[in-house]
């Protein structure tokens, strides 16, 4: 029916339909207005319309020739459609203009193939530049692996100040959530995380990519770089942070239904700082370790032990505590089934027969409690003791 | 001109075309044929379009407003595949139906039976992608790329759309079978190679594509239905599979394929511009030589899609020489359209509009296209919204606003009535305008790094979102106009009756049979002239 009537007065309709246009789009404008937000320093600003404000090397390189490509794109543009609206204008039929009648010249398709392949090479010669440099992530001072899971991001410190942390981080829990009502609020909306990754100001940070289930990508607009984080394999960038601030990123890759969700928050610090914030997190993980005043149950302590006797004790001992060949069997031992706890512990942290049994004495209290509880009770051992952390520490005295 | 016409038994006109039902199931007519898969692409079109209108409505705003981020996902997905594979390419071969045969003088394509076939097998297929929606756990969310291993966490629907997409890709070359073997046989004499329409040209280059690469995506696709189902490990990393492999098969698919959607409409173009500004067209042999040197280079560039994925500085140099080196072939087609305009003596009807929206908003497209190339420059924009306005700059100002124009230029022919020139108008300022305006702003967001494929945003992207969703509304009412306005009513045979040859600077052998085309052409060969742009005798 409403075509019927558009037949009828098709300008009419054409001019009330264009005014509901205007009507929404001053009623979206409002609302827009509603949201206020604020440009996020190391993150988008509002309406940016270039590439976000480079920290590292590599991606003011990147910049400059973006930059440089637009400028000569503008110019061939400018130059081909000149040519293209002098010509509408002015050679129409409208305007009396006869059709010429050339319609071939090797001259000039050789001048017009040449030319833009010189153009092209010349854009190359930067960019070839730039790709080495990206490419070259040797001597690192720092190296993280990263591993996109879904959804969030594992950062493992490899090698370098700060070896051996590791911590995963999300979006903030009340961004999803509000996304999910549809109430938006905040300058760094799904770009929150709780633990972001922290590195420190003019290092080369190298990192490595992977993912635990589908394809990721690793994506900081302003330190420069994207590299997808792949299952099964890694692959690796860097960066060198000219300044501290933090910097943020999403992934680039559709890994399922919360792909946006999974946002990158680098911090660069200063050198100091950074110590600092290593040496903090090491003792967070050292408070986070077992506390060794901690009473055990015989189940958990059989959960825990088992696992340090496979990591540790099984290669010799085997898993079914047999033993072989030179190595005693631990299945039916003496000293493991008697009732003084103290000759196990003794043997565990003090080895034996000149370091062929070695001493154990790196491992934690709780990890030498478990693994003793545990070969106390396995196999045919059912001796129901428990070896608590606290023995242990006594024992080390 | 007899030859054209000429009906051995003009008294038995009734056996030509069957009537009813029988008439469309049972199609061996290149016309008949040409129509249903016009109508089909245009109603996939639609039904793409309106995917396109839900993620708009979507991403108006940040926060959820209407879908949840699972759906969010099957809607790009699935407009991506219904465009790519409903809309686009059967559209081309829809024209390619219709106009090969006259353009070459053949009575029709050389295997009308496997036409049918290649057509039917559209129907199914389309219907098995479309209503996956409806399957458990919806439609395929992987995106058009179909990425492993993603593709293994999906539901059945990921089969259907394997199984949708093994059948599009047997019509396609068995449609490319058709074309190559119509055009390389069937000329009428006089018709050289070198003398042929470009639009016969790239359809022939562009078939060939189609055989070569048609294969690798079934063969992508099918790893990943045994990866799924049969316990191979092709792209699974957990039995030993290469994610990247995928990607590097789908690409070498992918890069023709993008392509494949391009080359006929350079075609239409070439058919348009020189009609519009009576003149022959500029540079016809380097415009074939072009067309076949891009056909060629689309198959050393693909990786250029994999830069961030992680590839040795030498690969990565390659690729990024490999792809810039494309933008000189381009470069000469675009030249050459502006030289065949230069001095011509121009009218601006709704073809020739197309065909000028087309040159110009393409060329950003290109451009673009040149800027993403560049490996370090793609490192700050690959998979962000430049990506996605790079690619509808040129798919929809490129390979759509073609077929527009090519749909404006011959429908007269196709239906014997013209179509009203103010409407036309109307719809080509209205799309180029709304066109901008949805598109445009996407450079922005993806330079500031918005991410595609995002269901949400942070709110420093909403201005620039809302300006491109209005702008899809706008684009999208401007096609509900095309089709109740303009298609409709020249379907219905409403308007001015057209002569046979409306476009009074248009050559070649399609305007020498009368309009709308007989269902019968060229039945015995035509005599042609020296240019074989005419029937003598």
């Amino acid at each position: 029916m409403i075509i019927m009537n558009t037949k009828q007065a098709p300008s009419r309709r054409l001019w009330r339909r264009a005014a509901q246009c205007m009507l929404a789009l001053g009623a979206a404008l409002a609302n827009a207005a509603a949201l206020a937000v604020n440009d996020l320093p190391g993150g988008p600003a509002v309406d940016q319309i270039d590439l976000t404000p480079p920290v590292t090397r590599i991606a003011a390189d990147q910049i400059w020739l973006h930059s440089l490509l637009l400028i000569i794109c503008g110019v061939i543009f400018v130059g081909v459609f000149g040519t293209m609206f002098y010509s509408i204008v002015r050679h129409r039929k409208s305007r009396g203009h006869k059709a010429a009648q050339f319609h071939e010249s090797t001259t000039v398709e050789i001048v017009w193939t040449i030319v833009p392949f010189l153009i092209v090479i010349l854009m190359a010669l930067p960019a070839t530049k730039v790709v080495v440099a990206m490419k070259d992530t040797s001597a690192a001072d720092l190296t993280i692996k990263v591993t996109g899971i879904q959804w969030k991001w594992g950062y493992d410190y490899l090698k370098g100040e700060g070896e051996g942390i590791s911590f995963v981080s999300m979006l903030d829990p009340a961004q999803r959530a509000m996304s999910s009502a549809g109430q938006p609020a905040g300058d760094d909306y799904l770009l929150k995380v709780d633990h972001p990754l922290v590195v420190p100001v003019d290092k080369k940070i190298r990192i490595i990519t992977t993912a635990n289930d589908v394809i990721h990508g690793f994506f900081v607009p302003s330190l420069g770089i994207q590299q997808s984080a792949i299952p099964g394999f890694v692959r690796d960038t860097w960066f060198r942070a000219d300044k501290v601030g933090t910097f943020y990123g999403q992934c680039s890759q559709l890994c399922g239904k919360e792909h946006s969700y999974m946002p990158i928050q680098v911090k660069v610090v200063s050198a100091a700082d950074y110590t600092a914030w290593v040496d903090g997190e090491k003792k967070k993980l050292a408070a986070a370790a077992d506390d060794p005043a901690k009473v055990w149950t015989l189940d958990d302590m059989l959960a825990r032990g088992e696992k340090v006797y496979n990591a540790n004790c099984a290669a010799c001992h085997r898993p079914d505590g047999k033993g072989a060949g030179p190595i005693k069997p631990l299945d039916g031992s003496a000293i493991v089934l008697d009732a003084d706890k103290g000759k196990q512990i003794e043997v565990v942290l003090g080895g034996r027969l000149n370091g062929a049994m070695p001493s154990w004495k790196a491992l934690s209290d709780t990890e030498v409690a478990a693994v003793i509880t545990f070969t106390k009770n396995h196999w045919s051992n059912k001796t129901g003791q428990v070896v608590q952390p606290s023995d242990v520490l006594a024992a080390r005295k | 001109m007899s030859a054209v016409l000429d009906h051995p038994h003009a008294d038995d006109h009734d056996h030509g075309a069957p009537h009813g039902w029988r008439r469309w199931l049972y199609a061996t007519n290149h016309k008949d044929i040409g129509t249903m898969y016009l109508v089909f692409s245009l109603t996939m079109l639609m039904i793409g379009g309106v995917l396109a209108l839900l993620i708009r409505a979507e991403l108006f705003q940040p926060g959820l407003q209407f879908f949840n981020p699972e759906l969010f996902n099957q809607l790009t997905t699935m407009h991506g595949l219904i465009m790519v594979f409903g809309a686009i390419m059967p559209a081309f071969v829809g024209f390619a139906n219709w106009m090969i045969p006259l353009q070459i003088g053949a009575p029709d394509m050389a295997f009308a039976r496997m036409n049918n076939l290649s057509f039917w097998l559209l129907i199914p297929a389309a219907l098995m992608l479309v209503l996956s929606f409806f399957m458990p756990g919806g439609a395929p969310a992987t995106g058009w790329t179909l990425y492993a291993p993603l593709t293994l966490q999906m539901g059945p629907s990921m089969d259907a759309g394997i199984f949708a997409m093994h059948i599009m890709g047997a019509s396609s070359i068995m449609g490319s079978i058709n074309i190559i073997v119509t055009i390389l046989n069937m000329r009428a004499p006089g018709m050289t190679l070198m003398k042929m329409p470009l639009f016969c040209w790239t359809w022939l280059i562009t078939a060939y594509l189609l055989i070569a690469v048609m294969p690798v995506l079934a063969g992508a696709i099918t790893m990943t239905l045994t990866d799924r189902h049969f316990g191979t490990s092709f792209f699974n990393p957990g039995g030993g599979g290469d994610p990247v492999m995928f990607q590097h098969i789908f690409w070498f698919f992918g890069h023709p394929e993008v392509y494949i959607m391009i080359l006929p409409a350079f075609g239409i173009v070439s058919a348009i511009i020189p009609a519009f500004a009576r003149k022959r067209l500029f540079g016809y042999t380097s415009m074939v030589y072009a067309t076949a040197s891009i056909a060629i280079l689309s198959f050393i560039v693909w990786a250029h899609h994999m830069f961030t994925q992680g590839m040795p500085v030498t690969g990565q140099l390659f690729f990024m020489y490999a792809t810039m080196l494309i933008a000189v072939p381009t470069g000469v087609k675009i030249f050459n359209w502006v030289a065949t305009m230069w001095r011509g003596s121009m009218t601006f009807e709704t073809p020739m509009l197309f065909a000028v929206g087309f040159l110009f908003v393409f060329t950003m497209g290109g451009f673009t296209g040149l800027i993403l190339a560049m490996a370090p420059i793609d490192i700050q924009i690959h998979d962000t919204y430049y990506v996605v306005a790079h690619f509808h700059y040129v798919l929809v100002a490129g390979s759509l606003y073609a077929m527009f124009g090519g749909f404006y230029y011959w429908s007269p022919k196709w239906t014997g009535v013209m179509y009203d020139e103010m409407r036309g108008k109307i719809h080509f300022w209205g799309s180029l305008v709304f066109f901008n305006v949805t598109f445009f702003p996407m450079h922005f967001l993806g330079l500031a790094g918005m991410p595609r494929r995002y269901a949400d945003y942070p709110m420093q992207f909403t201005d620039f979102n809302m300006i491109a969703s209005i702008g899809a509304f706008g684009f999208g009412l401007m096609q509900v106009y095309f089709l109740f306005f303009v298609v409709l009513p020249v379907m219905r045979g409403k308007g001015a009756p057209a002569p046979q040859q409306p476009w009074d600077g248009a050559e070649g052998l399609e305007w020498e049979v009368p309009s709308p085309a007989p269902f019968h052409t060229f039945e015995t060969p035509p005599r042609l002239n020296a240019q074989a742009t005419k029937v003598i005798g």
